[in-house]
């Protein structure tokens, strides 16, 4: 079963006296733990359709099923349980929280959101900020790491609650193109050693490459799907 | 919950000079709160006391009708001897009464052979009286502090006024209840100062002098002033005595006394009233202080995070938490500034009592204001803040917590 399922799904903002058509009947599946990447130009309709994957937004029309759940029927309360148990967030901006440092950033959904107890908390937090390599800044706050730094620590949030699904919108955007690099690297390790799948939106052509299915989207529409290979369970994308 | 506190003081720190601002505000609110309570608080106490243990004692029992024609010091409505009893045996029997002074109220003539003037007199048992008021003695200003058979106090304006000195012999004269006229020689043992209020500026002589003026064969008493052991059980005392003298009726079937507590014989009551809803305006404006500071300071907060909201809403962070944070956030701020100024102000408070102000009121001066604050006063003005920091915060955290996340995001 797919992990993501989206079946004619349409968006539509007014902006004033104005309808825009963000989304138009777009139709898709994504397989667990698969590395799947929205490209196209801005305005294209990557971010929309990434906030309808992540529940942050509801679609005009159209069935949108996120593991297993339809999505649509969620009210504002069930889509924040379901987005604190199923997805993770990797934002372009980083977005951490800045009065806490980096341990408690990644630790933070385990508390505010999962409820996790206080030693489950701390090893799978030492765990995570291990796998991203930032055990040793763990101490210091947003403003005292880098750029790069700070998306690692993002990485490590997304994936501390062992979400199915982790979206990133632009998560190299504002990264120089070295950092970038490592920044998606680290993804493919993460999905590889937690099994998630990894949904992300760019227009950076080069990091493009690194994924295994890739969407092009166009005014709003899929204009291209682009298989490179198979996902981690072995089955054909 | 610890977690929330701790994100809230990281963030109130964050804005270091904001949150200085706006917790000194609320701080300087609670000082002169306190310092409002502890000043009128000491003057309306000072002056419940003055009143209380050196004229008119925390009640008095009267037989019905008397209170109602005071201004004349009826002696026909004085009580019978049996009448007096029955009340001491229920004054007996109340633990919390500490003790009570019979009274012998009447109007009279004191004449110095050379000029003559009307007074009011209260006869009384010098040791019940003195025990009854224990401020009494402190009042009278010349002569000895005890009140002697054949010797009289008289108030200091009538001393003033007639040229009358410790020592000096004058006589009393007095209609009793039958319209016969008696007189007394008596000699001025002490001058007594004025009190405002009611028998403020009576004369006082020993009872069995009294007796002897108006010609009572039988003790007949005019009023029993009470001294209750803990002020503070005034009125439970008063209800007690009420309820254990309803069944005391005259001829008529009628209730046979009447009790009074201070508060209905003293014009004072009123001012302490006047302070009381001083006491309370003062606090609304604390209120009003800490609710704009706190709703400012937690609005601002929000707009200035609606980004970091976005982020915790959608990573999954329920809304109840959201707006537990931000509640948290001013609730401390409004703690911070309570704390602030319950040190300050009670310290000033202190300082104040160790200055020993001194103030007039009516025809007494020279009286030592000592202030001072109460734990349950602490305690209720950080109650009030607290409570109103929540009030406050709850409108802007309200707003966080329904935050949709994705416009939060965008938001630059």
């Amino acid at each position: 079963m797919a992990l993501v399922k989206a079946e004619k799904i349409v968006k539509v903002y007014k902006i004033g006296e104005v309808l825009i058509n963000s989304i138009n009947g777009v139709s898709f599946e994504i397989e667990e733990a698969s590395f799947v990447s929205f490209v196209g130009p801005s305005g294209s309709g990557k971010t929309t359709l990434l906030n309808l994957i992540g529940c942050l937004d509801s679609p005009t029309e159209g069935n949108l099923f996120v593991a297993g759940e339809d999505v649509n029927e969620l009210d504002r309360r069930q889509r924040a349980l379901f987005r604190g148990k199923n997805i993770g967030f990797i934002f372009q901006d980083f977005n951490l929280i800045p009065v806490l440092t980096v341990y408690e950033n990644v630790e933070y959904p385990l508390i505010m959101v999962k409820n996790v107890s206080t030693k489950e908390r701390e090893e799978r937090t030492m765990k995570l900020l291990d796998a991203v390599g930032m055990l040793e800044q763990k101490d210091k706050y947003p403003d005292q790491i880098s750029g790069g730094q700070k998306q690692r620590v993002a990485v490590a949030r997304a994936l501390v609650t062992n979400p199915k699904l982790v979206l990133a919108d632009e998560p190299t955007a504002n990264l120089d193109h070295k950092t970038a690099y490592t920044v998606i690297e680290l993804m493919k390790r993460m999905k590889a050693e937690f099994n998630t799948t990894f949904i992300f939106s760019t227009h950076d052509p080069k990091i493009v490459e690194a994924a295994e299915v890739i969407y092009t989207l166009e005014d709003g529409e899929i204009v291209d799907r682009h298989v490179k290979g198979v996902n981690s369970n072995g089955k054909s994308l | 919950m610890a977690n929330l506190f701790k994100i809230a003081i990281r963030n109130l720190a964050r804005y270091r000079r904001r949150t200085i601002l706006t917790s000194s505000l609320i701080a300087i609110g609670v000082i002169f709160v306190l310092l409002f309570v502890g000043v009128s608080g000491s003057f309306k106490n000072m002056m419940i006391g003055q009143m209380t243990d050196s004229m008119l004692g925390h009640i008095q029992v009267h037989r019905k009708g008397y209170m109602a024609s005071i201004d004349n010091l009826p002696l026909t409505m004085n009580m019978k001897p049996q009448a007096v009893k029955k009340l001491e045996k229920v004054f007996q029997d109340i633990p919390d009464v500490e003790s009570y002074s019979p009274r012998i109220k009447f109007g009279g003539m004191l004449s110095t052979f050379t000029e003559t003037t009307n007074i009011r007199l209260n006869g009384v048992y010098p040791e019940k009286e003195m025990k009854t008021l224990p401020l009494l003695a402190s009042r009278i200003s010349n002569g000895g502090k005890e009140i002697r058979k054949g010797e009289i106090i008289i108030p200091e304006l009538l001393s003033r006024g007639m040229k009358i000195n410790v020592g000096d012999i004058v006589v009393v004269i007095a209609t009793n209840k039958d319209g016969s006229v008696n007189g007394k020689q008596l000699k001025v043992s002490g001058i007594i100062e004025s009190v405002t209020g009611p028998g403020g500026r009576d004369g006082y002589v020993h009872i069995e002098d009294a007796m002897e003026i108006l010609r009572m064969e039988e003790m007949e008493i005019s009023e029993i002033a009470v001294r209750l052991r803990d002020f503070g059980k005034l009125h439970s005392v008063y209800n007690t005595l009420n309820t254990l003298l309803s069944g005391e009726l005259n001829k008529q079937g009628k209730p046979a006394f009447e009790v009074h507590t201070w508060e209905s014989l003293s014009p004072f009551y009123n001012i302490a009233r006047s302070i009381d809803f001083m006491t309370i305006f003062i606090k609304a404006m604390l209120t009003a202080i800490v609710l704009i500071s706190v709703m400012n300071v937690m609005i601002m907060a929000v707009y200035e995070r609606i980004r970091e909201i976005g982020t915790i809403a959608a990573i999954g962070t329920m809304p109840g938490k959201i707006l537990s944070m931000f509640v948290t956030e001013g609730v401390l701020l409004g703690i911070i500034g309570a704390i602030a100024g319950n040190i300050i102000g009670t310290g000033l408070v202190y300082l104040l009592k160790v200055v020993k102000i001194t103030f007039n009121f009516g025809r007494q001066s020279g009286l030592v204001l000592s202030p001072y604050v109460t734990l349950y006063d602490i305690v209720m003005i950080s109650l009030i803040v607290t409570i109103v920091a929540v009030i406050g915060s709850l409108q802007p955290a309200f707003k966080a917590s329904r935050m949709e996340p994705i416009k939060a995001l965008r938001h630059v």
